[in-house]
């Protein structure tokens, strides 16, 4: 089999491990500052309506449309940030779930969203290379980050809050700014999607997608944007390459996310460190 | 660089109880100033006052000409106050390396690994590997490298918490010359320690809290023979060295 035809046999699903990765990179930047905040299906969601009525409605030019909706989704990771900003682990988690829920519900019953039935027909001009060539984009300027002192300063602020205030990092602004930036990837992702896949319902940003971005990022690791992305990869080929187990396949695949989390519970991106040791 | 470190009639209540009542004191840059006192005397509220983490019901804080009290933990650490913690809270996970960058987080540039190697031989731990982890370190060299890290952020005031709790009488021997010597490079340092030769060895000045409230202040050789203090704190066995 040559390569064009595997790419149009394939071509949604490369597109979809694109956008999961990216997925996975906009919540790995809020859990490497230690915040469980499990809204980034939402902020993608809020993108990828704003860039699909945009384009839609407005006429706006696909790069306006992605912009704009990152800008959407960046706006409501800051407005969610402040009611959240004295919320840790478990009770941040389920405030930003709660965000997403009532994202849900309000997308579900506006007219400009098309309701429960949402949106079909959305220019379908986001090819293959624009997502990777995104991908490639965000894990540059996340590189770039990597080597400045806020990255040192959410590794503190991770570590231990008040130690890390302690010397000098203002944790507030931490914790805003890698939501900020969480959300604005989500938007990235979000816009991404609506205009390769030219149909949107409420339900494609829910809590089952949120709950699979937090999967893929504890399955590749959460210490190393690495890992999330390497985990959106694995689980979204894995259900492909395991198709002809048929029956087998759900059960197969159950089995396999166990055997990782059992033998490999800091993730699969500390294979390769762990042999290197 | 340094500046004296003044509190002025501070006051700290937790619910109804005065975890410190109207103390005042003054760190010189280049001394060491002993706060000593028995268990629940406010000793560590008062550090934790000084760096921004208890909240002041009364008085001010000085750094030099500037007004502190009030101000948040970072920006406290930003005007030049370092400290250390009563149980240990170095970043566990991270290596000595990154420890020690994450004292110096005010200051710009890039930590050099002889930097680092600088600040390790002034806590006293100048073998200590940059790559290791901090939390597998053993309990003193965690102690010295926390001292380390409040040395890289090069303060005109160094707050220890007991830093000596847990050493034996050689390494708080040692610890003795240590402290001297961050005093000696005009650093303030307040020291809050149980151990009264150790006091005596480290201290130009003494400050003796109870129940919040200063109790005695004076040298070390002044406080040890204060009747208040020997009752309240010193007790029998000073007695009995009498």
């Amino acid at each position: 089999m040559n390569l064009g035809t595997f790419y149009a046999q394939h071509s949604r699903l490369i597109d979809e491990i694109g956008i999961n990765a990216l997925l996975a990179l906009s919540l790995s930047v809020s859990l490497q500052a230690g915040q469980l905040a499990l809204a980034q299906a939402a902020f993608a969601g809020i993108a990828a309506y704003v860039s699909a009525i945009a384009s839609m409605q407005f006429g706006v030019p696909l790069p306006a449309s992605i912009a704009v909706a990152i800008l959407a989704s960046a706006l409501a990771a800051a407005a969610l940030a402040y009611p959240v900003r004295r919320l840790r682990g478990i009770f941040l988690a389920i405030a930003t779930i709660g965000f997403g829920e009532i994202l849900r519900v309000v997308l579900n019953n506006l007219d400009v969203t098309g309701g429960a039935e949402g949106l079909s027909g959305i220019p379908n001009d986001v090819t293959t290379p624009i997502i990777y060539g995104a991908l490639v984009l965000v894990a540059i300027v996340l590189a770039i980050v990597a080597r400045t002192k806020f990255a040192l300063a959410v590794a503190l602020t991770r570590e231990d809050e008040n130690a890390a205030r302690g010397v000098g990092v203002d944790v507030g602004s931490v914790r805003f700014a890698s939501l900020v930036l969480g959300g604005a990837i989500a938007g990235l992702a979000g816009a991404l999607y609506a205009h390769a896949f030219y149909f949107l319902a409420p339900t494609d940003f829910g809590f089952p997608r949120m709950e699979q971005i937090l999967v893929w990022c504890v399955i590749g690791g959460v210490t190393s944007p690495i890992g999330g992305v390497l985990g959106a990869v694995f689980l979204s080929v894995l259900p492909e390459v395991i198709r002809p187990l048929a029956d087998f396949r759900e059960i197969t695949n159950g089995l396999i996310l166990l055997g990782v989390i059992l033998f490999v519970p800091n993730g699969l991106s500390t294979l390769w460190a762990k042999r290197g040791s | 660089m340094a500046a004296e470190l003044r509190l002025a009639g501070i006051g700290v209540r937790y619910g109804g109880v005065h975890a410190l009542d109207d103390v005042s004191l003054a760190v010189r840059p280049g001394a060491v100033f002993g706060l000593i006192g028995p268990n629940g005397a406010g000793k560590t509220t008062l550090i934790n006052a000084t760096t921004g983490f208890a909240k002041l019901a009364a008085g001010t804080i000085h750094l030099g000409d500037r007004r502190i009290d009030g101000l948040p933990p970072h920006r406290i650490a930003r005007a030049g106050i370092a400290r250390t913690y009563q149980n240990i809270r170095l970043f566990g996970k991270l290596d000595v390396r990154t420890n020690l960058a994450a004292g110096a987080f005010t200051h710009a540039g890039r930590m050099s690994d002889d930097d680092a190697r600088a600040l390790l031989q002034r806590a006293g731990v100048p073998e200590l590997a940059l790559d290791a982890t901090s939390a597998t370190l053993p309990y003193g060299d965690q102690r010295r490298l926390e001292i380390a890290r409040a040395l890289a952020a090069q303060p005109s005031t160094l707050m220890l918490d007991e830093p000596a709790a847990g050493m034996n009488p050689a390494e708080t021997a040692r610890l003795v010359e240590t402290i001297r010597a961050i005093a000696a490079a005009g650093i303030g340092v307040l020291l809050i320690e149980h151990d009264m030769s150790l006091v005596r060895a480290a201290c130009d000045d003494v400050v003796v809290l109870n129940f919040g409230a200063v109790l005695a202040r004076g040298t070390p050789a002044e406080i040890v023979q204060d009747p208040a203090v020997i009752d309240a704190y010193l007790g029998s066995s000073a007695e009995h060295a009498s």
